[in-house]
């Protein structure tokens, strides 16, 4: 597992797109506090950074990562390994230099104009939106054979979570206004990782009052210790699920 | 050694293989044989575990293969089509094969590398070789850590005269020294001297299985392509064969 890590590993920091993204992401965040009046301001200018590009960045890296990859996954397959720990170690490979990259675009910014609790959290869910999706790009990836195909599906899940997912939210909670759906939105902010990390980073910011009761509703749920473990098992459970599925098609495929 | 048990693979609606059995024991060369498309790649692939039959079972020194992994240490593999990462140079490739086949303990052999010349242009990025390059860079990798088995699939497709010459000489050499040796070719002319027995397909069937002398025997050919030829020709002693020969 650890050859193969390897070998993957130093073959994405030698491409230069991880290398532009990671400049990219350090321009934004230093661009941004630097350009905000309070590092507060900053701080929310860069959640949705996070929240859209990143996601995005992964997602189509990924994807078009694994695809590109096909010679050596092929050469590796008619090896004596297994095909679990190839995948496994495509998986690690991108997850650990997107993350790297993220680790000194944002985290190392924000440790500077922000090292607080708020700080904390919004690194912590940028790093782990960025294995999600990398997660996601896996999945993407055993769906079809076809490039093209693939990076489309990758790029139609990101829009999902990111916009589509959030306008039938707003269509129920039209819908259904007479009731009380407080509880039902803290269970539906589960079903998308992208929701998951954005309710926990506003309501580390203290704008959760904006929100008005529902905000009230996820503070109770999402400020105590246990709902932010809840909300982070629930990130890690984004990561397993879509990877585990992906695994169980690359275990079938014929090269 | 390599046993295959009722294999089918479907790609599709085509039967790329049906229903195929069959014993491959050490010491033999086997000339797999048979029109493009008739599922001689399938079949090999299969039994390095790259391509997953729909039914059927792998037996590997009497072990069943379907999970497992380990066997593979004792496969030299020669695609048709070596694709390699394109941004690796030849001496990269090289190191991580080593890397990854070194449990077993073996001293990874370089005569092919100095005899093709492999070692003046290890610098050279995999995407930059020839195919005829890139076919020698396979031939040095299949034969380097000294396996038991080798699997060749069209190993001279695309070599010069001379590397070609090489590789079978190479090729008789490790035959001589008992080991299992499966090769697919359409230049059937250069198999004349190293197999020992010949396998024919055809849709994803065995049409014929057969050593090479009793073929020769039953045709009255000398060379290999004749009793081919004249097998496939006339229907009459092919046709027999169509069931399993036990061998």
């Amino acid at each position: 597992m650890k050859k193969i890590l390897k070998y993957v590993i130093v073959d994405i920091i030698q491409n230069k797109i991880v290398v532009i993204y990671t400049a990219l992401l350090l321009l934004i965040s230093l661009s941004v506090f630097n350009l905000e009046s309070s590092a507060a301001k900053g701080m929310a200018s860069l959640l949705n950074l996070i929240l859209l590009v990143v996601p995005l960045v992964c997602v189509i890296f990924s994807t078009i990562y694994v695809y590109n990859s096909s010679e050596f996954t092929e050469l590796l397959v008619s090896q004596p390994l297994k095909r679990k720990t190839i995948w496994l170690s495509l998986f690690g490979g991108l997850a650990t230099s997107l993350s790297l990259a993220f680790l000194i675009g944002v985290g190392v910014p924000v440790m500077l104009y922000h090292a607080d609790p708020t700080g904390l959290v919004l690194i912590l869910s940028g790093l782990f939106l960025t294995v999600v999706f990398v997660s996601i790009a896996f999945l993407a990836v055993g769906w079809t054979r076809d490039k093209a195909k693939g990076i489309g599906w990758a790029i139609a899940l990101w829009l999902f979570f990111a916009l589509i997912f959030d306008a039938l939210v707003l269509f129920l909670l039209f819908q259904f206004q007479d009731y009380p759906l407080e509880n039902a939105m803290v269970v539906m902010s589960f079903f998308n990782p992208i929701d998951l990390s954005r309710v926990q980073i506003l309501l580390q910011m203290d704008i959760s009052a904006l929100m008005g009761y529902t905000g009230a509703v996820f503070r109770e749920f999402f400020g105590s210790t246990t709902g932010i473990l809840i909300s982070f098992f629930g990130l890690l459970i984004w990561i397993v699920i879509p990877l585990l599925f992906s695994l169980r098609s690359f275990k079938r495929k014929d090269m | 050694m390599i046993e295959l048990k009722n294999i089918s693979k479907r790609f599709g609606r085509l039967q790329v293989l049906d229903n195929v059995n069959t014993t491959f024991r050490e010491g033999e060369c086997i000339a797999l044989l048979g029109p493009n498309g008739c599922g001689k790649t399938t079949m090999i692939k299969t039994i390095l575990g790259m391509v997953v039959p729909d039914s059927g079972q792998i037996l590997f020194n009497g072990q069943k293969v379907n999970n497992d992994w380990k066997y593979r240490s004792q496969i030299g593999y020669m695609p048709q089509i070596g694709r390699y990462p394109e941004n690796m140079t030849i001496a990269h490739i090289i190191e991580m094969m080593k890397d990854i086949r070194k449990e077993g303990g073996v001293v990874p052999d370089d005569e092919l590398i100095k005899r093709f010349g492999l070692d003046t242009m290890m610098d050279k990025k995999m995407r930059t070789l020839s195919g005829g390059t890139t076919q020698k860079v396979s031939a040095a990798l299949a034969f380097m850590f000294k396996p038991s088995v080798l699997i060749l699939d069209e190993p001279t497709a695309g070599l010069d005269p001379v590397s070609s010459e090489t590789l079978k000489e190479r090729i008789i050499r490790e035959k001589d020294k008992g080991k299992l040796i499966l090769i697919t070719s359409h230049i059937l002319s250069e198999l004349d001297d190293m197999v020992t027995k010949v396998i024919y397909m055809n849709e994803g069937n065995f049409l014929f299985e057969r050593p090479l002398a009793e073929l020769k025997e039953i045709t009255g050919e000398e060379k290999l392509s004749r009793a081919v030829a004249k097998i496939m020709g006339n229907k009459s002693i092919g046709r027999p064969s169509n069931q399993m020969q036990p061998v």
